[in-house]
């Protein structure tokens, strides 16, 4: 080939360009299982566009968010969709307070101070909490978490917020941890141990260091256990209750965006009514907020993150 | 001169090496990395330790500032003596250890903040906040670097250069004011005006610290180091002056090495 004209080399590979139709379908089947999440994700958002767009022609958006009182089954109907959001938030605020130090300081025991041994079992179990049905959530809470909390609140309710809350805190605490330590694990241990070598003891390593150094990741997995908490629903819907309220105690009964979903998906309200549109109002509303959610993960990702050789 | 016991007492710690080694062994489990090593380094000078791959001359820096505690199935017998304490008692506490004898590694690894929060960082988890704009410059100046850095300290580190990054890493040590700094082959990822650059550096430190460095580079041992010890299969070969290491070894195996026949 090296002392071969150009012309020479050319037509050696000129004319072998043959259609591969094997290539082809699996192309296109590829291309197809890759286009049907993004379509079914497309025709959700179109439904859910056009029902909330019906029921935004009898009531105004300007009631439906501004307004402070959810009564759209009982007359007077009202569609002031804040109680059911002061709800999910009521939730979410709970479940955070809990799931997010306490996720993340198991990451840090994992990834920084626990034997391989120790790291060998928890981890494991960890994965077990993950891999449990939401609606076994949902009935430990009403029948072990709200006793616990009734006894030493008596004045609490059967259903309530606190119950819920903390339940989905253990639901969304295994992710938490997960994602986290994750991030802790991608800090090389070269930073590490130039923090060591300054005299550094392993709770500033830690803090001052590795922490620090995976501030991205840790905050993605926050913002995403805070969007998956915002979309919980078999366990609020069994233990929060089904009162929209505008409250932030949490002994009391509420309900959140989710619960009110399937409360009307399965009660007896005719379909194409108004009161029946008001759940793809609220699930857009639903929607919209995870998706900000998701966007602001995004762009802290993008923010802090520090490429590591 | 007027006696005093403190006069004395500095004599005498003048004389005395800093670190002395006494028959240490090092094992990973069961496996021998290091093996009755004993030796001392004489203070404010520089020693380097050279050696084949895999003959353990990073174990032993390592284990002079107690970095192989990281290391759960490292074990360490033998005694290694900081000013006369031992470094292994119960009651020595490791993060005291490091805070005294610092550390340079093979790579540059700068914390991902600003160059100034890099030098700041030892002294500000140690409590000191006073002065430490004085303090940051102070050594920055002794790494050799203020001079390119000054105008942008709080640039981000990764902004520099490998070369100057590895001074940076130098100057978060010095900011620690320790006694010793151990240096793990700090030039190995770095090109030859930057390597160049280090050396001469660590002629300036020399005159207030304590220098050992591992390298597998022997023109640098023998460019930089007033001591030479000759490590092999976890074995302490040859340890003497330099000159005499690298002209007149007394073993046929440092002057197979050091002229180049293996390794």
């Amino acid at each position: 080939m090296t002392n071969g004209s150009p012309e020479n080399t050319a037509s050696l590979l000129v004319g072998k360009v043959r259609f591969h139709w094997k290539e082809e379908v699996i192309r296109i089947a590829l291309f197809l299982c890759a286009i049907l999440s993004v379509a079914t994700t497309l025709s959700i958002v179109v439904v859910l566009a056009t029902e909330a767009f019906t029921f935004f022609e009898n009531v105004s958006l300007g009631e439906f968010l501004l307004g402070g009182r959810w009564t759209p089954l009982l007359v007077p109907r009202s569609f002031g969709v804040l109680p059911l959001v002061c709800g999910t938030l009521l939730i979410v605020a709970g479940a955070a307070l809990i799931a997010l130090p306490v996720g993340l300081a198991t990451a840090v025991y994992l990834g920084e101070y626990a034997p391989d041994r120790v790291r060998s079992i928890v981890k494991p179990v960890l994965e077990v909490l993950a891999g449990i049905p939401t609606v076994v959530y949902g009935y430990f809470a009403l029948t072990f978490v709200t006793p616990l909390i009734r006894s030493i609140f008596p004045s609490t309710q059967i259903f309530n917020a606190a119950s819920a809350s903390i339940v989905v805190s253990i639901m969304v605490l295994p992710m938490v941890a997960s994602l986290c330590d994750d991030s802790l694990r991608a800090v090389p241990l070269s930073l590490r141990q130039g923090a060591y070598a300054l005299g550094a003891t392993s709770f500033e390593v830690t803090t001052r260091v590795v922490v620090p150094a995976s501030l991205s990741g840790v905050v993605a997995s926050f913002v995403l256990a805070l969007s998956r908490a915002i979309g919980e629903t078999m366990a609020v819907t069994l233990a929060a209750g089904a009162t929209p309220r505008m409250t932030i105690n949490p002994l009391e009964s509420i309900q959140t965006m989710t619960a009110y979903i399937v409360q009307v998906s399965l009660g007896d309200t005719p379909a194409g009514s108004v009161e029946y549109q008001t759940i793809f109002a609220v699930a857009a509303l639903l929607f919209t907020i995870t998706l900000m959610m998701n966007v602001i993960a995004h762009r802290v990702l993008r923010r802090f993150r520090e490429v590591y050789e | 001169m007027e006696y005093t016991p403190n006069a004395d007492q500095e004599i005498s710690e003048n004389e005395q090496p800093i670190l002395q080694l006494e028959d240490v062994t090092i094992r990973y489990g069961d496996v021998p990395a290091v093996q009755n090593v004993s030796l001392a380094i004489a203070r404010q000078q520089i020693t380097s330790i050279i050696g084949p791959s895999g003959c353990g001359k990073s174990t032993l820096l390592r284990a002079l500032n107690r970095m192989n505690d990281f290391i759960p199935e490292a074990n360490i017998t033998g005694r290694i003596l900081y000013m006369g304490a031992e470094l292994y008692s119960e009651e020595t506490d490791p993060v005291d250890v490091r805070r005294k004898i610092g550390m340079v590694f093979q790579k540059p690894n700068p914390f991902p903040k600003s160059i100034f929060s890099n030098v700041a960082w030892g002294p500000s988890i140690n409590g000191y906040r006073e002065g430490i704009e004085d303090r940051v410059e102070k050594s920055l100046r002794r790494a050799a670097l203020w001079e390119e850095v000054a105008d942008r300290l709080h640039d981000s580190a990764s902004s520099l250069s490998g070369g100057q990054q590895q001074r940076l890493c130098i100057a978060r040590a010095l900011a620690m004011e320790p006694e010793v700094i151990l240096m793990d082959e700090p030039c190995s990822a770095l090109d030859p005006v930057s390597t160049a650059r280090i050396e001469d550096l660590m002629f300036e430190l020399k005159k207030r610290y304590t220098i050992v460095i591992v390298t597998h580079n022997m023109q640098q041992a023998a460019r930089v180091s007033d001591y030479t010890a000759f490590l092999e299969s976890g074995k302490l070969v040859e340890f003497g002056e330099t000159d005499q290491v690298f002209t007149r070894p007394r073993h046929n195996r440092t002057e197979e090495y050091v002229t180049g026949r293996f390794g």
